[in-house]
């Protein structure tokens, strides 16, 4: 007798509207990848700080507007440079130098004994370390010093100041980044209350209500953004949470429209007819079905911010030196694009393809919540 | 129509007026003052100054006396530019600001209909992916970052055109400007009309007219061309207000001497009257935008109605 294998089938699991949204989701391969782009560039503001070994407001006196490059500062035909400049400062004549491994032997003159202190003129120079005196001369007129070359890194060059573009570039993702989440989240918090209060209110406090953001949009909008800079000028966190407050807008209509139709659903009737109380319908089906286009509009929200971030620091209105944001570099980019389009190149391309990843995410997301308006 | 227009120019002053008293007040709290900044400015000379501009008098006081300036066509004397009334600034860079905007409205819905309509009569195929490749990157890149690299290719490596500067009002140097000012309305104008010329290629009178035997050009031209322009039209208005503003950061990059700037350095400088003066101006460009693109609407499509 042969055991009946008793084949029990598999109880089958329907998928959530969010598991179906996410399902969809990841099928969509630009907003996939996007999605991976904006984690990359969120991990990297957030810990390259911290890993690039300059402070982004370390200023290389001796490394000022430097190209990128790949190898490391001080290039072979600087050397000479950086020595003679040490050397005019030790106020000594330059005798000859040659390198030898990683260290270069500096031989200096004078008609005066060479102060051994000197050394330090050598050290404070960005190009060399670890200096010290090799050998002298009985009379102590010549000296011969040895110093190591301080190797280092600016892969996104330096700028006007001799600051490291990349640890700075990093800093201001970092900024750019956290404004736009927080004044995001601002305005749509705000947006949310007040749209879902006037669609749910109805009649005349929404009427007053929407009355009051029409006057609101006729109002020139970069007034409104200027005058709270003008206000909070100071505190640039304040400020953006400010600026989070104007952008509530969109959102507040966006909330009241579909809590007025959410609202006359047939789903919405039957459990009122069921003899569901107010927070049961709240909770059960409206807020459920107001979450999709929440999520849709904050992903568009966020580039808005962080372009209206980068816009009030280009005029010089937003974040102040020498903390930076994408804005403040682009501004400083814009102005040396003569010597040095480095310094508009390597922001510019954090920020747009930050605004392409955020776009892509936010159509995704749109196609995967409401499939009925692809 | 004529009373349609009469009276939307009437519901216009009341909003005018809530914009004008907002914009008053807000300026007046706003810490400081406009004769703070100067560096050794006298108390004795301060308060002169203060006193000749009514700047002691009680806010409500002062805010009546702007009102009835403003109703008398004044917009008084800028604080900062003391050589000049406000009115004598504006005179001196609307044209200007407006000259860019306009070429570049026009641009952006000549260059974006176009656009729209070949990527709508190629759709999904390279045409329409290009066009909307192109729509994408232009409503995403910032206008800061756009201007800086039309002058770092145009200006600098290819050396077509000059950096920056106005040249009083030489063609050459209203490429640059131009050009950014239009690229993102052209994005959003090209999406647009693929969209309604979508639409519009369904409809059955298009039906009918390919059924007739018209040739392709008449097709799209003559009948599809009427009916999807529509949400063009009302986008014009908005567009139009947008380029007033967006001509902040384009007269900032490319040193052009418009109204753009006056707005952020006033506000900066408390200059009062020139603050009000700019917020005025743009809400009566916005209203009046807003009607004329109204009155369009109704001459596009005679289904609209105004009684």
């Amino acid at each position: 007798m042969t055991d009946l294998a008793v084949v029990v089938p598999e109880p089958i699991v329907g998928r959530s509207a969010w598991g179906n949204a996410w399902a969809r989701l990841k099928r969509n391969r630009a907003a996939m990848f996007s999605l991976y782009y904006l984690m990359l560039i969120a991990i990297i503001s957030i810990f390259g700080p911290w890993v690039v070994p300059h402070e982004y407001t370390t200023i290389y006196g001796d490394y000022v507007r430097m190209p990128p490059s790949l190898s490391a500062y001080p290039k072979p035909e600087m050397i000479q440079g950086a020595l003679t400049d040490a050397v005019k400062r030790m106020r000594v004549d330059f005798k000859e130098w040659h390198q030898e491994g990683n260290r270069v032997i500096v031989t200096v003159k004078s008609t005066k004994p060479v102060d051994d202190r000197n050394v330090r003129y050598l050290d404070r120079s960005d190009a060399f370390d670890d200096t010290r005196i090799e050998s002298k001369s009985p009379d102590g007129l010549e000296v011969t010093m040895s110093s190591a070359v301080k190797q280092q890194y600016f892969y996104f060059g330096t700028d006007n100041t001799g600051r490291d573009l990349l640890s700075r570039t990093l800093m201001a993702g970092r900024i750019s980044l956290a404004i736009g989440l927080l004044a995001g989240v601002v305005a749509g918090v705000i947006g949310v209350i007040y749209g879902a209060t006037a669609g749910f209110a109805g009649g005349r406090v929404d009427e007053v209500m929407m009355r009051i953001v029409d006057v609101l949009y006729s109002l020139p909008f970069i007034f409104f953004v200027i005058m709270l800079v003008v206000f909070f000028g100071r505190n640039f966190v304040l400020m953006f949470l400010a600026v989070g407050a104007v952008l509530w807008l969109d959102m507040a209509r966006i909330v009241r429209g579909q809590a007025l139709s959410i609202r006359r659903q047939e789903y919405v009737q039957a459990a009122e007819a069921m003899g569901v109380g107010q927070r049961g319908i709240l909770l059960r089906h409206v807020i459920p079905n107001l979450l999709g286009p929440v999520v849709i509009y904050m992903t568009l929200l966020v580039p808005q911010v962080i372009i209206l971030e980068s816009f009030l620091s280009f005029l010089g209105l937003g974040v102040q030196e020498p903390m930076t944001s994408w804005g403040v570099l682009i501004s400083v980019g814009a102005k040396n694009i003569g010597y040095a389009n480095w310094l508009l190149l390597f922001p510019a391309f954090f920020l747009v393809s930050t605004l392409f990843a955020l776009n892509f995410v936010g159509d995704g997301l749109r196609d995967a919540l409401d499939p009925k308006d692809r | 129509m004529l009373r349609y227009v009469f009276r939307r120019l009437l519901t216009a002053i009341p909003t005018l007026f809530v914009i004008v008293t907002v914009a008053f007040f807000l300026i007046r709290v706003a810490p400081g003052g406009p004769f703070n900044q100067e560096r050794g400015l006298s108390p004795e000379i301060k308060a002169n100054l203060e006193a000749q501009f009514g700047l002691n008098d009680p806010l409500w006081l002062q805010y009546v006396h702007y009102l009835g300036n403003l109703l008398r066509g004044s917009f008084g004397p800028s604080y900062n530019l003391p050589d000049f009334t406000v009115t004598e600034l504006f005179a001196k860079g609307l044209p200007i600001s407006i000259q860019i905007g306009t070429s570049a409205l026009i641009l952006a819905l000549l260059l974006g209909s176009i656009l729209g309509t070949i990527a709508a009569l190629n759709q999904n195929k390279l045409g329409d992916y290009s066009v909307i490749a192109l729509a994408t990157a232009g409503s995403t890149i910032p206008t800061f970052v756009i201007a800086p690299v039309i002058q770092l290719v145009f200006g600098l490596s290819w050396k077509l055109l000059p950096i920056g500067g106005w040249g009083d009002g030489a063609l050459i140097n209203k490429v640059g400007p131009v050009l950014t000012l239009a690229l993102p309305q052209i994005a959003i104008v090209a999406r647009l009309m693929r969209g309604s010329m979508i639409e519009s290629l369904r409809s059955h009178h298009i039906r009918t007219a390919r059924a007739l035997g018209l040739s392709d050009w008449s097709v799209v031209v003559k009948h599809a061309l009427r009916g999807a322009i529509l949400p063009i039209v009302s986008f014009t208005g908005p567009a139009a207000a947008a380029l007033l503003t967006g001509s902040i950061i384009v007269e900032t990059i490319f040193s052009i001497p418009g109204v753009g700037r006056y707005f952020v350095d006033a506000a900066l400088n408390r200059d009062y009257t020139l603050v009000m003066g700019t917020v005025v101006v743009i809400a009566l460009f916005t209203i009046v935008f807003n009607l004329i693109v109204d009155v369009l609407y109704a001459v596009v499509d005679p289904r609209v109605r105004y009684d």
